[in-house]
């Protein structure tokens, strides 16, 4: 714990901290462009630098230097404001002055700081240097005579992406950042780099000259492409969303998002359901409310009543649900669309209990039927890092490109209770070793045997520091899975216990994935808000809102409870979910107890506790014994990372994506 | 004058072959395992006694940069002990420097055999010797005399038969001068962009592939077999204190007999160059300035000249440096303002664009030196290009940014009166061409 002086202030900073970080622990606030908190450190901008005895007689980086006992530092002599000063020039000298026509206008650390630390005019009198733009793929736009050769976004790709797709070439003022040969940048992650720049060098695409930072409106909610539930920040102008940007949360997505959680709010005001429709002689007509209620009540249910939750539910839309047939004697809830039907007494046994910030720390890793890519990229970034840490992972299905290494040990469920000596030598061995069962081994059967490997390799252990390990995880794709399951959407069969009882009205809460042929005698009544693959199945369509246009709570992957806001108004005649269906226990004739979104959300953590709580739930340590064998060949459930929710297929960026990204190469055969 | 028998190297002319029975006959590689068996801190503590300062430019005492190398292997994250390395500079790129051009090419076995011997020193497992990629004959005979080498069992395991085993690797570069700097040698070394690396950790910590390394120049290592054969006595009774020891010379410029040789350290520079470069062409009277340590370091004009003891603190109290004494002389024929622009060129080309302060700071002051040349400025910008440089030297990430920024400094200092006639000549002659 070294102790030092900071403008006059003594402070002690943590060991192994650097000088910058000292000045910021004191208080002062030092310039930077190339340093990041997630990046290694680069030190080339040379806009930190301060002024620092004992040391040689000049400036001195502060990103770059280890703070150390003694050190006098001062951010606020002439030396340093020269210096700022003379790198701010510098950095301008190339910059050009086209800030009323950039994106990063009003949230560029160039023009902040120049505000802040440059001189007031230029006395460069030369030509500037322009640089020719950089194909970077749909997300990215670049317009390169802005770069300041920071790097940031070399060094994403290089340590957060894992991918060699963003480099510089050339050297001295030459030098120019670009994509290898100008391809697309094709990570799943790939567009954090425009959070990164400093500048407006890679500026979003599909978002540019849309919005100033100032016109918009910041809402906190969660992403609901995936399981992980990233933290996002939505910006919206009037009723429409016009960006997602993410927000620091350390536990579950640091401060990236994936591109597909980034450009999914696309396509909300794309193919919405903005009124309510009735489908008349095999047509879908449009009615009004009254009409709707009408039908589904001249159906008269009775206890013959199923609700299936679609991938992107908030808890409170399940609940309503829930209480709805609850009112009517009905406990026909299911969630899992897909068919799986694995036992969910235990939640400990369906999710991911060494959390996201503790995968990190795993140091054998056995990953079963995932590509953790395209299922979770966030989870993906986590495991690089673990790697990096000397972690051992081996892999059991399809192979596909992994971005940490790692062992591939064949496309056979069987391994599972047979692996090759290597892989359960490296278990053996670890002190925290982690099993990761992904969507598509799960719906082979891989938890019961998964859980016995659990047991023989002794997963869930205390640590010789006296702390807690629990290496067995469940990876789900849904937003809405484990919330659903807390809540109890899920029956022994799963989705065959729906469709053998036959239901007279099967409501389905924006359900796209599941197969609507079993019901062909039902009367099926959507509720949601794209015109997708449920909505052309309906009878009934009854427009809801979509994650930004209501408030709710999400369950990630790790049994993190988190709650949204809402952002927007859905558009037209929509209504949000839980209205809907208080309204349709009206028209029912039944009660559900709760008038507002308040005492919805009151009766639900009445009915589950852990719902009202932000943060992990509780479900215990203790792993049922599991067993059993599974074999067979597992399937990949994500065959498009851009295409996989009604929101994403409505976004004409995501479409691009898919188009140009996964299946570009097809394409050009086709043409030739 | 350096006496024959006082010469280190005794075939820099070329006059006799490079090869290794050559070598051996001018007393290289003999009997180099009693060297060895001196011991690794006996090596290092003569070396320090001889009181060699690197003759790359810096000037850092050579024997104390070894004494930095750990002398238990630090251990990696596997818990193995880490191999260090040595590392030699022979990218020579310096303008005006050409002498480990004329070591390798004519005395390869004196590098190969230095190498061995500091490497010993050091505990290095291996050297790697980087050689500057247009010295193509040279790498070709470096190679050559490597492979003999081995051939004789002088390197490789059991080197000599002292029990030591040690590589030498002779890694071509690709003409980046930026290359010559201690750790982008390192990063391109590694197969990576040479680009300087952020300094602390030190090579000596970490260094090639994150090993404890040292980077010493061809001729710091070339020399110190014969300092340990001869002694550290020997070495110092040649030159002032703290400048002891022989070092070549390499005289280019408006001399008669452009050369390069070993001389004994602050010779004074008439004695230099009325002994061995035949004189300024023209005579004394005719000197204009000189650079005394290749391109990076401030000229020196030239009545300040001729008493000049030709050594680091010497050249230093004149404003300037020895460099690596690539001593570039310029008589009154020169455009001297027009010489310094394209030094500034030359800096902008190679400046490796990492750091701002470099990147934007060579060009600028390029294009502001090309207009001086015409006197295509006002008077202010003079100041303002000092001001510039200023804000480069002492900035930057390696020594790039201040070898950029010292040839315009040293210029305005000595030749401020010649930059501002021009500028006063020119805006003259526009005033006549309105009228």
């Amino acid at each position: 714990m070294p102790k030092l002086t900071v403008d006059g202030i003594e402070i002690e900073v943590p060991a192994g901290a650097t000088v910058l970080q000292a000045c910021e622990l004191a208080g002062k606030e030092v310039p930077r462009f190339c340093y990041h908190e997630r990046l290694s450190i680069a030190g080339n901008c040379r806009m930190c630098l301060v002024e620092v005895a004992p040391g040689p007689p000049k400036p001195q980086a502060s990103c770059a230097l280890p703070a150390a006992e003694g050190q006098i530092i001062k951010t606020d002599s002439p030396m340093v404001k020269t210096a700022r000063e003379g790198v701010m020039e510098f950095l301008l000298i190339n910059h050009p002055l086209d800030c009323p026509i950039c994106d990063q206008g009003g949230e560029c650390d160039l023009q902040d700081q120049s505000v802040a630390y440059g001189r007031g005019a230029t006395r460069y009198d030369e030509n500037k240097r322009a640089v020719t733009e950089k194909y970077m793929g749909p997300l990215i736009k670049t317009v390169m005579t802005r770069c300041i050769h920071c790097t940031r976004c070399v060094r994403f790709s290089e340590e957060i992406a894992g991918v060699d797709e963003i480099g510089a070439l050339g050297r001295g003022e030459d030098m120019q950042i670009t994509t290898y040969l100008e391809k697309a940048a094709r990570h799943e992650m790939s567009a954090n780099v425009i959070d990164l720049c400093p500048v407006g060098a890679l500026t979003s695409r599909p978002y540019a000259f849309e919005a100033r930072p100032w016109e918009l409106k910041k809402t906190l909610s969660i992403d609901v492409s995936d399981a992980c539930g990233a933290n996002i920040r939505v910006d919206s102008r009037g009723r429409e969303v016009l960006r997602v940007l993410p927000r620091i949360n350390d536990d579950v997505n640091e401060e990236w998002i994936s591109d597909k959680a980034r450009y999914m709010c696309e396509g909300l005001t794309h193919r919405r359901l903005d009124r309510p429709w009735l489908r008349k002689k095999g047509k879908l007509v449009a009615a009004s409310w009254e009409e709707a209620f009408a039908a589904i009540a001249k159906a008269a249910p009775g206890k013959s009543i199923a609700a299936v939750a679609g991938d992107q539910s908030d808890c409170e839309t399940m609940f309503a649900a829930m209480s709805l047939l609850g009112a009517l004697g009905s406990s026909l809830l299911e969630g899992r669309q897909t068919g799986m039907d694995y036992d969910t007494s235990s939640l400990a046994a369906v999710n991911f209990n060494s959390t996201f910030a503790g995968i990190e720390e795993a140091d054998a890793i056995i990953i079963v039927g995932s590509n953790l890519r395209t299922e979770a990229p966030l989870i993906n970034v986590r495991l690089r890092k673990a790697v990096r840490r000397g972690a051992k992972v081996f892999l059991i299905g399809p192979e596909w490109e992994t971005t940490f290494g790692g062992k591939f040990l064949g496309n056979d469920l069987s391994l599972l209770g047979n692996l090759p000596s290597e892989a359960s030598n490296a278990l053996k061995a670890a002190q925290k070793p982690a099993i990761i069962v992904g969507g598509g081994a799960i719906a082979k059967g891989a938890i019961p045997p998964a859980l016995a490997l659990a047991s023989q390799f002794n997963l869930v252990r205390t640590l010789d520091d006296g702390s807690a390990w629990n290496g067995f995880n469940a990876l789900h794709l849904a937003a809405a899975r484990m919330g659903g399951l807390m809540l109890g959407f899920a029956q022994k069969g799963g989705m065959a216990d729906i469709a053998a009882a036959k239901p007279k009205v099967l409501i389905s809460l924006a359900a796209d994935e599941m197969d609507y042929g079993p019901f062909a005698e039902s009367l099926k009544v959507y509720i949601g808000h794209h015109g997708d693959a449920g909505a052309h199945a309906a009878d009934v369509i009854l427009p809801g809102s979509a994650w930004t246009e209501k408030k709710g709570t999400y369950v990630n992957t790790e049994g993190r409870v988190q709650f949204a806001d809402k952002a927007v108004f859905a558009p037209g005649d929509a209504r949000e979910d839980w209205t809907i269906l208080r309204a349709l226990a009206d028209s029912l004739g039944v009660k559900v107890g709760f008038d507002s979104f308040e005492e919805l959300r009151a009766a639900m953590v009445a009915a589950v506790p852990a719902l009202g709580v932000e943060g992990l739930a509780d479900y215990g340590s203790a792993l049922p014994a599991g067993g059993g064998s599974a074999a067979g060949e597992i399937g990949m459930p994500v065959k498009d990372f851009y295409l996989t929710n009604a929101i994403c297929r409505a976004s004409p960026t995501l479409q691009r994506c898919s188009a140009e990204l996964l299946h570009g190469e097809d394409y050009a055969e086709a043409a030739e | 004058m350096l006496a024959d028998k006082d010469r280190i190297f005794t075939n820099l002319y070329g006059y006799q072959s490079w090869n290794l029975a050559a070598a051996r006959a001018r007393g290289d590689w003999d009997n180099t395992k009693a060297l060895l068996e001196k011991g690794r801190d006996a090596i290092i503590e003569e070396i320090k006694a001889s009181g060699l300062r690197g003759r790359g430019g810096a000037g850092f005492p050579t024997g104390l940069k070894w004494s930095f190398m750990p002398k238990e292997s630090p251990k990696g994250p596997d818990g193995n002990p880490r191999p260090s390395f040595l590392v030699i500079n022979a990218d020579e790129s310096e303008p005006g420097s050409c002498k480990d051009r004329e070591i390798i090419r004519h005395d390869p076995h004196k590098l190969i055999e230095g190498a061995l011997v500091a490497g010993f020193a050091m505990g290095a497992r291996a050297a790697y010797i980087y050689i500057r990629g247009e010295y193509i004959r040279e790498a070709e005979t470096l190679f050559s005399a490597v492979a003999e080498a081995y051939d004789a069992g002088l390197i490789g395991r059991n080197a000599c038969g002292s029990g030591y085993d040690f590589d030498v690797f002779v890694h071509r570069g690709a003409g980046a001068y930026i290359c010559g700097e201690e750790t982008a040698m390192i990063e391109s070394l590694e197969g990576k962009k040479g680009q300087p690396r952020l300094k602390p950790p030190f090579p000596a910590g970490a260094g090639l592939y994150g090993c404890p390394t040292t980077v010493n120049n061809v001729e710091s290592i070339a020399v110190s077999p014969t300092i340990l054969r001869r002694g550290a006595g020997w070495f110092t009774s040649f030159g002032r204190e703290n400048n002891h020891g022989t070092k070549l010379f390499q005289i280019s410029g408006h001399v008669n007999t452009p050369c390069v040789v070993e001389e004994a350290m602050s010779i004074p520079f008439r004695e230099l160059i009325e002994k061995h470069a035949g004189g300024i062409r023209g005579g004394w009277d005719n000197l204009l300035a000189v650079i005394p340590g290749g391109s990076s370091v401030p000229l020196v004009p030239g009545h300040m000249c001729p008493d000049m003891p030709m050594d680091f603190d010497g050249c230093k109290e004149q404003g300037s440096g020895l460099g690596t004494a690539a001593v570039i002389v310029m008589d009154k024929s020169t455009d001297i303002v027009r010489a310094i622009a394209r030094l500034s060129y030359f800096y902008k080309h190679e400046s490796c664009g990492q750091c701002t302060p470099c990147r934007e700071g060579t060009g600028w002051m390029w294009r502001v030196m090309e207009r001086l040349r015409e006197g295509d400025a006002d008077v202010s910008e003079i100041d303002m290009l000092q001001q510039v440089t200023k804000q480069v030297e002492g900035h930057t990430i390696c020594a790039l940014g201040d070898a950029a920024a010292w040839p315009i400094q040293g210029l305005i200092r000595h030749f401020r009166s010649e930059l501002e006639r021009r500028i006063a000549e020119r805006s003259g002659a526009m005033q006549e061409a309105a009228e």
